[in-house]
């Protein structure tokens, strides 16, 4: 059951995707399902995170590479094809790895750091607007809106946000619906689905 | 973990797996009966998923030298055996380790190794290929979770044939990475019986130097195997270049120089393929050894006489990368976008509602000496809390309060210190400490800051929990009860969340002439199923913006432009802690003024 483009999957040779945001805003998750959906689509997949202190509210990233073989687990800078970014900040920090011509989906939520709560530090922002200049396309979506307003489920913002990534990656609707049922609780399934079908379609 | 489960009637299916979970894949698949680890980053979801099998006994062991003597133990009684650690573990399971590389074993034995180039999450980086010939045992080195499964099933053959216990030695990236595996139904473990044999197992004096000699033998015989092992292989491109290279700077290598290069890529890393090393170097025109962290390979390589470019170009310490290599050996670099914005760090914090905070609150006021451990606890020595003056290694918090504090008493500087531990950290290392403490007439407070878990690894059981590692209900160990038996006299329990009482029982243990312990005990904020306390707000007519709120850290209390505070009710777990350091109490509860 290969329901993908055939043309795509043999024209692009390795595509790197970052996730980035802040520890315990569920991008493992995401990361997962999206991992879960290259596999399906017969990619060889390779996916790179660090767990333990950066869980506490601090700054994190994940890497997912697929392709027809994978070595590194690790995209270099400049190399991204996609950013998804579960905060506005966040998408700023990780551009150095977006490359020319990349493509970045970002929530349009700020989560303050440690140092812009004391009062130590500036938060960007007019972070959209630096993004806009930056990225080739730049995709905005409220993410908490869409999950409250579409799904009626605060809790399926990172799958809205998929569905927001998913509009910019071909791969079949049917292989990401498939993964999705399978990787979240049974009884949140409907509420997943509309979000992911809603960020899809929110830009 | 239910996703390791093969599904029914299927002989081999294809799984997305982490090292970790390839190599708790491979107990299962090749045969282990029996796991033992203590949890350390990054190698914590290797007993973490061995548990999930019912045919493998594994436990949260006290340390990581219990673990591998329980292991050690266990391979003895026949049981093939898996013992997992980070890399500063392995220092603290030095001791059995290096004579069980005299005793050799019984069932296979394999002592993994995750180490953490870069730190990031740990104390030192150190490179524990080096523990392979200082102890003397051969070592296996996967490059993705595919052979990181492979290698668990290779691992146990080598440990039974050649009666030795295996490393196998991973990193970060291998150990959190995740790739596709290919799995199959578990096989049946050979059937071994334990036989009394003092001679192999008595490390006497006298039988301890002829185990000697057949450690000599037995390495040799590993070097003859290593030419054939098949895991150490030459993959041939172009002969401009040769590459030999090991673990995951094998993916970096062939990220970065595809088929224009030949490599050796080596697997078995001790003892290495000499003849192997020295036809590859023959046929190719130049050679880089491509390693992470210390010239572990080079040294040995370059020692047979072996012309090769290593660490005059690549870096001998941090994580090794594709970047690294293309920018070191090729002069390259690819376009990066470049932004003049300041961003902000965004540092990793104690959570909102941890008990630790008030604590450390507290110290950073009185400003005594701290010595702090390995923990969460970490993340009170940057801003705003500032309260911890040195993080060395497990336990060391209450030896160094008593060195300090029996050197200042000498010299006449007559300093206090305290000593702050966790709970787990205190079973693993502290017990021994503080009998030390109490024995040499120390006057150090200790304080124990008992959260009912082991916090920062992501909430391991320990033997204070009451429930194993399988999730079994187990006798509870009460500190209060351990310190008591050691002799110490004064002894406190205390919520964490009562400011009042925390700060009267530091300072009653600081004045104290002799051994004091103060036990705080409150859950980690993050445990499940913890009763809900009601969120705060602040009262903005009396709040006079003095920002002492601010000064406890919580990432719930947020700061505006204008020089307001408000509470992220969301966030906040309503442990009152700012509402008890502030002079005018603004911080109430949410509703609370109308429930009076």
């Amino acid at each position: 059951m290969l329901l993908l483009k055939l043309g795509v999957r043999f024209l692009a040779k390795v595509t790197n995707v970052l996730l980035v945001g802040v520890g315990g805003q569920g991008t493992l998750l995401a990361a997962r399902i999206l991992s879960g959906v290259l596999q399906q689509g017969g990619y060889d997949v390779k996916m790179s995170e660090v767990h333990g202190m950066s869980q506490r509210g601090g700054s994190v990233v994940t890497f997912v590479r697929y392709g027809d073989r994978i070595y590194s687990p690790l995209v270099e800078k400049g190399t991204a094809d996609l950013i998804l970014s579960f905060e506005k900040m966040e998408a700023l920090r990780w551009l150095p790895y977006l490359k020319p011509g990349g493509t970045v989906v970002v929530n349009d939520f700020a989560l303050l750091p440690a140092p812009v709560l004391m009062g130590k530090a500036e938060y960007p922002y007019n972070a959209l607007e630096i993004l806009k200049e930056q990225a080739e396309t730049l995709i905005v979506l409220d993410a908490a809106k869409v999950a409250m307003e579409e799904a009626g489920n605060i809790r399926t913002q990172n799958v809205a946000l998929l569905g927001a990534l998913a509009s910019h990656m071909d791969i079949d609707t049917e292989i990401w619906q498939q993964v999705i049922r399978e990787s979240v609780p049974p009884k949140t399934v409907e509420a997943n689905l509309k979000a992911f079908a809603a960020g899809g379609q929110q830009h | 973990m239910a996703e390791l489960k093969l599904p029914k009637g299927e002989k081999s299916v294809k799984l997305f797996l982490s090292g970790n979970e390839a190599i708790a894949r491979g107990g299962y698949e090749y045969g282990a009966t029996f796991a033992a680890a203590y949890p350390g980053t990054p190698s914590t979801e290797i007993l973490e998923n061995l548990t999930s099998y019912e045919e493998i006994y594994a436990e949260w062991s006290t340390n990581e030298k219990v673990a591998l003597e329980v292991g050690l133990g266990a391979s003895l009684a026949g049981s093939r055996v898996i013992v997992a650690m980070k890399h500063v573990g392995v220092n603290v399971a030095a001791d059995p380790l290096f004579t069980a590389a005299y005793t050799g074993v019984n069932g296979g034995f394999l002592l993994v190794s995750a180490d953490d180039p870069t730190m990031h999450s740990s104390q030192n980086e150190q490179d524990n290929r080096n523990v392979a010939p200082f102890a003397k045992i051969p070592m296996l080195e996967p490059s993705d979770s595919q052979e990181a499964k492979d290698l668990v099933g290779q691992g146990f053959e080598i440990s039974e044939k050649f009666d030795t216990p295996v490393l196998i030695r991973i990193t970060t990236r291998i150990a959190h990475g995740k790739g596709l595996v290919h799995c199959q139904e578990r096989q049946q473990p050979p059937e071994l019986d334990y036989k009394k044999d003092a001679a192999k197992y008595c490390m006497l004096p006298a039988f301890a130097r002829q185990r000697r000699l057949v450690i000599e033998e037995r390495t040799a015989r590993l070097q003859e195997f290593s030419e054939n092992f098949p895991y150490n292989k030459i993959e041939w491109g172009s002969k401009d270049v040769g590459i030999i290279t090991s673990g995951i700077s094998y993916q970096y290598a062939k990220e970065v120089f595809g088929d224009s290069a030949s490599y050796l890529k080596l697997t078995l890393t001790w003892p290495l393929p000499e003849k192997m090393i020295r036809e590859f170097a023959a046929k190719v025109n130049k050679i880089y050894v491509i390693e992470e962290l210390d010239p572990y390979l080079e040294t040995q390589i370059r020692a047979l006489g072996v012309e090769v470019i290593g660490k005059d170009v690549i870096p001998n310490m941090f994580e090794l990368s594709a970047e690294i290599l293309r920018e070191r050996i090729l002069g390259q670099k690819l376009p990066e976008q470049e932004l003049d914005v300041p961003i902000p760090p965004r540092p990793p914090v104690l959570c909102a509602g941890c008990p630790h905070r008030p604590v450390f609150y507290i110290l950073k006021k009185m400003k005594v000496p701290v010595m702090g451990d390995i923990g969460c606890y970490g993340l009170a020595v940057p801003p705003p809390l500032e309260a911890v003056d040195t993080t060395v290694c497990m336990g060391a918090s209450i030896t160094m309060a008593h060195g300090f504090q029996k050197a200042s008493s000498w010299l006449g500087t007559n300093k206090k210190a305290v000593g702050v531990i966790g709970d787990s950290t205190f079973f693993h290392s502290g017990m021994t400490g503080l009998a030390d403490l109490v024995f040499n007439k120390g006057a150090s407070a200790v304080l124990v800051l008992d959260n009912r878990t082991t916090a920062m690894t992501g909430h391991q059981p320990h033997p204070g929990s009451g429930i194993t590692a399988k999730g079994e209900p187990t006798q509870e160990i009460k500190i209060e009860d351990v310190v008591r038996s050691m002799g110490v006299e004064d002894v406190a329990v205390v919520d964490a969340y009562d400011l009042d009482g925390a700060e009267k029982a530091i300072r009653h243990a600081l004045d104290f002439d002799g051994p004091s312990v103060v036990i705080f005990r409150r859950a980690c904020a993050l445990l499940k199923g913890l009763p809900k306390l009601p969120p705060l707000q602040i009262d903005q007519e009396k709040c006079t913006k003095c920002h002492i709120c601010l000064s406890t850290g919580c990432p719930a209390l947020v700061h505006h432009p204008d020089k307001s505070v408000t509470i992220d009710t969301d966030a906040c777990t309503g442990c009152t802690v700012c509402a008890q350091v502030c002079p005018f109490d603004a911080i109430v509860e949410v509703g609370g003024e109308v429930l009076g």
